[in-house]
């Protein structure tokens, strides 16, 4: 398979926006490289730029490898980048705002309902709720990926509590700090007002009539894999971080204890999934959830970013109708790309499925954070087998796409500088309007040939630059 | 600011003052087992320790005798003890991590990397080359921290619940450090006991060694040691010193339930600031001491009651 490199191009002449940095590498003795990448991981050790892998020893937290070749990205690419992200997003909360209240689009018959309606991460709860400036998705993280010729494609949308956002601000933060020359030399947008853009996002969603209101950062709590972002970003709002326990609700609205009494909260920016939220009205068993913040939130009381109920709307299931959203509540044609996705409930397309196992990426409907999934060309006979089996007996639990070309990046691994793969998760922020910072979080796959990123799997991260211009 | 981040600054706070008045108080009984005496007597010092701490069950569980090599290893490293150095410094680091964001990032990596040098150590190592060096770097965290602290972090009510805890840990510390050295050094009660070493020890395991020299500029006797760590104003960690730092950052974070709590805390700081040594001794200073202690739990109770985990009908 031929992959796009971000740095080269197909004779192998390092394309435009890398001159400068590659120049810059070739001229940079090794030990000083060698000794700035010691440096970064000590640092980011002492900060506690960590994360806790679930299955793992309880507690314990390992650093994100981080790559210090940055991952470019010229302006006019982002311009168009940009704008096919913000029409996804806008369409995407349209879509939310409907199968809540009309369900026009289930009428007009441009989604089979029961993909919908009968959608696990459908809430009923949700129905007729008017939540405020219709926005569901405030915080969206979307994963592209570079396939083919170098076209973005969107691999998923992550509209419930997607991640990662403080390692694309820390990632810029090293650089900076390692290597501030090369920052005289490119002009690189910057990213760091992103904490800024989301609490302006955040308070423009308060509740009716509420002019001055309190934010809140809601969190599992320290033993949560991302809870080193939850504690980052309420300290960059300034903004408290507050626990399940923290908060009570009275009289349908919220509040949390502190010190000096009670204190009303209006908008909470919860890192907890919907099941977790309130234990009267979903999981009884979740201790960190608030009982009767479900209630508070019907009445309006309290914002919830996101909002309850927009797994539906990133279901994998529902990915392959987003272009039809787009066409549908904007009327204009899709600018990013979907990757074709067979849907293994429909007969015609599991038969596809399984006598294309090995060129496929196979991947549960309701799958996250790269568990669950098979890569077909990277697969043994007996992996292929075991999931052709799982298919068998559970199609609608799973879609399959094509191997995409994921585009390369030359990278330090443990035998010099390689190519990797890599994906981008730029954040797309709503309230009264869509803005975002550009950028993202850049992951790379440090083993060879792999086309899987997660930081869960093995993967590290790259400073992202968007170029000036 | 929320109850439960108050609840983790306060212990937070604690427990670095507890590791350091633990390396303060194995250290003085430590280099006071140097000097030549009968093992039994060197016995019955660490001995002291173990019961100063409440942990002769879960000591005997783990040990057949009390040696200086025992108690050490179980006070310092092991981890199964949750009252040892190591532990101390463990929860200090998850408490801080709780809080990670209301503290300043200086402080969160101080306290983190002092835990991860902690982990890393090994008694065996430690003992070798001698606990001393050992006890030395505690301090030296136990410095850090706190200058971090002050350097970095804004006065508000983040700051006073830190002082809170430093200074409620810090005086019932010097409380019991005096109460189990005093009855050591001066079993009798009344024959004087001249060792100047021996109270030198005790004197600098509170960091009073030099400021006795300045605020008497004579010979160590019993009664001044006692004054001095109990009455002074002005010693960090006498037991006055911390009693006023209580009162002043408790009215400062004061609310609509916290009264009684400053109140009794007012009475505490008065009978410090109005007694004279002369009267403790004659009392008995171990009763004196132990009717202390009890004091500064009534008052961490209530603080906790107030302030830190308030039910929430009292809101």
């Amino acid at each position: 398979m031929d992959f796009y490199n971000e740095m080269t191009d197909a004779r192998g002449a390092i394309r435009n926006h890398y001159v400068q940095y590659s120049r810059w590498l070739e001229v940079t003795p090794m030990e000083r490289i060698a000794r700035k990448r010691a440096e970064a991981d000590l640092a980011f050790h002492r900060v506690g730029i960590t994360f806790a892998v679930y299955g793992e020893e309880a507690g314990k937290e390992r650093l994100i490898p981080f790559d210090i070749i940055p991952r470019i990205i010229p302006a006019e690419e982002w311009r168009s980048l940009e704008a096919g992200l913000r029409q996804r997003v806008k369409a995407l909360n349209c879509f939310l705002n409907d199968i809540y209240h009309d369900r026009e689009i289930l009428r007009a018959g441009k989604i089979p309902e029961e993909q919908v309606l009968g959608n696990a991460q459908f809430r009923p709860v949700m129905q007729g709720v008017d939540v405020p400036e219709g926005i569901y998705a405030h915080i969206a993280g979307v994963d592209v990926v570079r396939a083919g010729a170098g076209e973005f494609y969107v691999l998923e949308d992550n509209l419930r509590v997607p991640s990662g956002v403080s390692y694309m601000l820390e990632d810029r933060k090293m650089m900076m700090r390692l290597f501030p020359e090369l920052f005289a030399k490119y002009k690189v947008a910057p990213v760091q007002h992103y904490p800024d853009m989301l609490l302006e996002k955040l308070r423009a969603v308060a509740p009716k009539g509420v002019s001055n209101p309190t934010v809140v950062v809601l969190t599992p709590g320290a033993y949560n894999s991302a809870y080193f972002e939850h504690t980052f970003l309420a300290q960059q709002m300034g903004v408290e971080l507050v626990e399940g326990r923290d908060l009570f609700v009275s009289k349908d609205q919220v509040y949390m204890r502190t010190t000096q009494g009670t204190h009303r909260v209006d908008v909470i920016y919860r890192r907890i999934d919907d099941d977790f939220l309130d234990p009267l009205a979903f999981r009884p068993d979740s201790a960190l959830g608030v009982p009767g913040l479900l209630q508070a939130y019907r009445a309006g009381n309290v914002t919830l970013a996101n909002a309850i109920g927009t797994g539906v709307a990133d279901d994998k299931s529902i990915y392959p109708y987003v272009p039809e959203m787009i066409r549908f509540y904007l009327g204009e044609e899709p600018t990013l790309n979907n990757v074709p996705t067979y849907m293994c409930r429909k007969k015609t397309d599991l038969d596809y499925v399984l006598a294309h196992l090995p060129e496929l990426v196979v991947k549960e409907v309701h799958g996250a954070g790269g568990y669950g999934m098979l890569v077909g060309p990277a697969s043994t006979k007996k992996e292929i087998e075991r999931f052709r089996k799982l298919l068998e007996a559970r199609p609608d639990g799973y879609i399959a796409q094509p191997t995409l070309a994921l585009s390369n990046c030359p990278t330090f691994v443990e035998e010099g500088i390689a190519p990797r793969h890599l994906d981008l998760r730029p954040f797309v922020l709503s309230g009264r309007d869509v803005e975002m910072v550009p950028g993202g979080l850049t992951r790379v796959a440090l083993t060879k040939g792999s086309l899987v990123v997660n930081s869960s799997q093995g993967g590290g991260t790259k400073d992202t630059w968007v170029l000036e211009g | 600011m929320l109850s439960r981040t108050a609840d983790h600054l306060f212990w937070m706070a604690r427990y670095m003052e507890r590791a350091e008045s633990l390396a303060r108080l194995l250290d003085v009984t430590w280099q006071m087992s140097l000097v030549p005496q009968s093992i039994e007597a060197a016995n019955q010092s660490w001995k002291a320790i173990i019961v100063l701490n409440s942990l002769e069950e879960a000591f005997g569980a783990r040990y057949q005798e009390v040696t200086a090599e025992n108690v050490l290893r179980f006070m310092v490293c092991d981890a199964d003890n949750h009252s040892s150095i190591s532990s101390c410094l463990r929860m200090c680091r998850e408490n801080a991590h709780a809080v990670r964001g209301t503290i300043t990032s200086e402080m969160w990596e101080t306290l983190n990397s002092t835990w991860i040098e902690a982990r890393d150590q090994s008694f065996d190592k430690i003992f070798a080359s001698g606990v001393g060096e050992f006890f030395e770097w505690v301090k030296l965290r136990s410095h850090l921290s706190r200058g971090v602290t002050v350097g970095t972090l804004l006065q508000d009510e983040a700051y006073h619940f830190i002082r809170l805890g430093t200074l409620l840990e810090r005086a019932d510390n010097t409380a019991r450090i005096l109460d189990v050295k005093y009855h050591v050094l001066r079993p009798q009660g009344h024959e004087e006991t001249t060792d100047f070493y021996q109270w030198g020890a005790l004197l600098r395991s509170v960091s009073a060694f030099e400021n006795y020299r300045k605020v008497y500029r004579d010979v160590i006797t019993p009664e001044r040691v006692a004054e001095l760590l109990i009455l002074h104003r002005d010693l960090p960690r006498s037991l006055h010193f911390c009693l006023n730092g209580v009162v002043k950052n408790l009215e400062m974070v004061a609310n609509r339930h916290s009264g009684e709590t400053l109140r009794q805390a007012g009475i505490l700081h008065a009978r410090l600031h109005y007694a004279r040594v002369g009267d403790i001794l004659e009392q008995g200073l171990h009763n004196w001491l132990t009717d202390f202690m009890d004091s500064i739990y009534q008052i961490g109770d209530g603080i906790s009651r107030d302030f830190l985990v308030p039910s929430q009908d009292s809101n």
